[in-house]
């Protein structure tokens, strides 16, 4: 671990990092230049899909792949969205890249743009992040300024403009097809898919959608080649015909009861505990860990005992977590009460269901009904059986919903309660020792607030 | 009866400059409310049908998307500033209910209500993205990282 040096993190110590020219310093648009001197946008579909890349934005899609289901010699317009709209709870990975960086993710972002002949692209950015706005509107417009953007950038012939727009708080924006949704001016209800965005996406055309990070690591398969790429991370697991290999440098958020939060560059494929350890200067105050989230908190839990995780795409799938998610690991010390964690696991997903589609809607306000009830010593153990009923009927994965958020509410339930049962059966019996047997049904609790 | 008109000139040529980067109209929605709302801290329901006329919408079509994002204030402005308090995860373990709490006690107000004075909307948030900063706010433009309970008293007490 302690000899690979980071590249997506190299340049961000610097106090001038977010202008180009600290950029061009550092050997930036290099790679844009090499891109559209010499190459086809077929050229750089391959090159990508032979690196291995695989999003970075929660589904781990390879990125070639994808790019590669646009329809053959289209008319246009094809359009690009950045995913800026980062809200998995754990997240912040996007933001440092878009506030230290700015120009990484545009170079990135230009030449996937290329590679899929789009020319328009909307940088999607969620509003609560003031100062990646500001960053990444000032590298636009130095990017026009360069001729970087705009009409036949570098005498190619090829021309792209980007448009910053902005979300409005909502964490359902991030979905790709609720993105489109609020693109185009609309409540952000994700789409049935298919069709998909390639197919049909923004404004009824073809669209690609990636997120902040791939698009950095675009730029650097560019300069570096796919080669380089593939030298770094995990190869496929030869037995499992399915798994793509989790290839490249990613960018892992640390933070909960930590030592040193943060966000760590490092191969794809370190563990929990080395990632704990190495880069998080171990649990804070000196005590134990109970739990992590593996990759943002809707990819579940792994127990103290799984820190031996592997972090790429197929590691935490192995210990019953949803998947590598964001790669944001949010370490729980010995402390906290699992009953609080799950409150606050479903207090977020009940509060951001788009609404759509009723087992989401209902499914995750009843579990923090419950959830409510439980806190406030009034849980039963039946309760616990409802939730798990809850979890294992929810999302995309059981085919009950549109959309992945479903399945990231699901899966805190599952697993919280499967590997912590005990404490949470011990908790229901202590707190409501005279009603924790009742199986008829009982009231919703009064809503408790802030006070 | 005729109202008088909320959007001004000068909102309106902001909104305009947005009618070139997409291919529909409607498509300006969040921006035009983006616009007001940094005007006004509020879009009232006129300024909605005024956006409509511009987009060539009909008003509901602008309040369905409004009230979807629950961004937007409608029936009054928000306080001067904005503050946001991250209940999520990462802030929650390292005591976001218990800074929200002692913000709501020492501001008088209610989570997403607005003090008397108008200086201050208080309200809790979902993950704002800085969790290595945990507990954090973001109040207006500027993030407030490792919040202390001492650090949350100097920020209201200096309120404008
Ligand atoms: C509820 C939900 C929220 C999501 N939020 C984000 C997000 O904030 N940023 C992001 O890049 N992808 C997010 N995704 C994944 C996107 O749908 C999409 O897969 C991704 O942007 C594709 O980019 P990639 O292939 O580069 O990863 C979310 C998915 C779901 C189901
Ligand atoms: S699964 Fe939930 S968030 Fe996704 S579309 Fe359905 S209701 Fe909306
Ligand atoms: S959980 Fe508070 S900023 Fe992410």
């Amino acid at each position: 671990m302690t000899d690979f040096e980071p590249v997506l993190l190299a340049n961000i110590d610097r106090d001038d990092s977010h202008t180009r020219a600290a950029y061009e310093a550092t050997g930036g648009y290099q790679g844009l230049k090499k891109v559209l001197g010499g190459m086809t946008p077929d050229d750089v579909k391959k090159l990508v899909k032979s690196s291995g890349l695989r999003g970075r934005g929660g589904a781990g899609f390879p990125t070639g792949l994808k790019w590669t289901f646009l329809p053959k010699d289209h008319p246009g317009p094809i359009y690009f969205c950045l995913n800026a709209d980062e809200s998995e709870p754990g997240t912040f990975n996007n933001r440092i890249l878009m506030e230290e960086d700015p120009h990484q993710v545009i170079e990135g972002l230009i030449i996937s743009c290329f590679a899929t002949a789009a020319t328009t692209a909307y940088f999607y950015m969620r509003y609560e992040y003031p100062l990646a706005w500001k960053r990444v509107q000032q590298a636009v417009d130095e990017c026009y300024e360069a001729g970087y953007l705009g009409e036949d950038i570098l005498g190619s012939g090829y021309s792209l403009d980007i448009f910053l727009h902005r979300g409005a708080a909502a964490y359902i924006c991030g979905e790709e097809t609720g993105l489109i949704e609020s693109l185009e001016g609309k409540r952000a209800w994700p789409r049935i898919k298919p069709p998909f965005p390639a197919v049909e996406g923004v404004f009824r055309e073809p669209t690609v959608v990636n997120n902040v990070e791939t698009a950095a690591c675009v730029k650097h398969i560019a300069d570096r080649g796919a080669e380089w790429f593939k030298s770094i991370g995990v190869r496929p697991d030869p037995d499992n015909p399915r798994d793509a290999g989790s290839y490249g440098p990613k960018l892992y958020c640390l933070s909960g009861h930590i030592e040193k939060p943060g966000c760590y560059e490092a191969p794809l494929g370190i563990t929990v505990n080395e990632l704990i350890d190495q880069y998080g200067g171990g649990i804070w105050k000196g005590r134990k860990a109970k739990c992590a989230i593996p990759g943002g908190i809707s990819m579940g839990l792994l127990t103290a005992d799984e820190f031996d995780c592997s972090l790429d795409f197929a590691g935490p799938g192995k210990y019953g977590c949803l998947g590598l998610g964001t790669a944001a690991v949010v370490v729980v010390d010995e402390t906290v009460l699992m009953v609080d964690f799950l409150h606050n696991s479903s207090q977020f997903f009940a509060h951001e269901s788009c609404g759509q589609c009723t087992p989401c809607r209902e499914g995750t306000s009843w579990a923090l009904k419950m959830m409510n009830r439980i806190k406030a010593g009034k849980g039963r153990l039946k309760d616990l059986d409802l939730l798990l009923e809850i979890g294992d009927n929810l999302g995309i994965i059981p085919g009950t919903t549109i959309c992945g958020l479903a399945d990231g509410a699901a899966w805190p339930l599952k697993n919280a309660i499967r590997k912590f049962r005990d404490e949470f059966e011990a908790y229901v019996k202590e707190t409501n020792p005279d009603g924790y047997m009742e199986t008829n049904p009982v009231p919703v609790l009064e809503i408790i607030g802030a006070h | 009866m005729t109202k008088e008109r909320i959007l001004t000139d000068g909102m309106i040529a902001e909104i305009k400059a947005f009618f070139p980067r997409y291919p529909s109209l409607q498509a300006v929605t969040l921006p035009a409310l983006h616009v007001v709302h940094d005007h006004l801290r509020h879009v009232p329901m006129q300024a909605v049908v005024e956006i409509a006329e511009l987009l060539e919408l009909a008003p509901a079509e602008v309040q369905d998307t409004l009230t979807f994002y629950g961004f937007f204030k409608q029936d009054a402005p928000h306080g001067r500033v904005r503050a946001w308090v991250c209940r999520s995860i990462s802030c929650h373990l390292r005591g976001a209910d218990e800074l929200l709490e002692h913000m709501c006690h020492k501001a008088g107000v209610e989570p997403g209500d607005t003090t008397e004075d108008g200086k201050l909307t208080l309200e809790f948030g979902e993950c704002l993205g800085a969790c290595e900063h945990a507990p954090c706010m973001l109040a207006n433009d500027d993030l407030h990282k490792s919040v202390t309970h001492e650090q949350a008293n100097q920020f209201i007490e200096s309120l404008e």
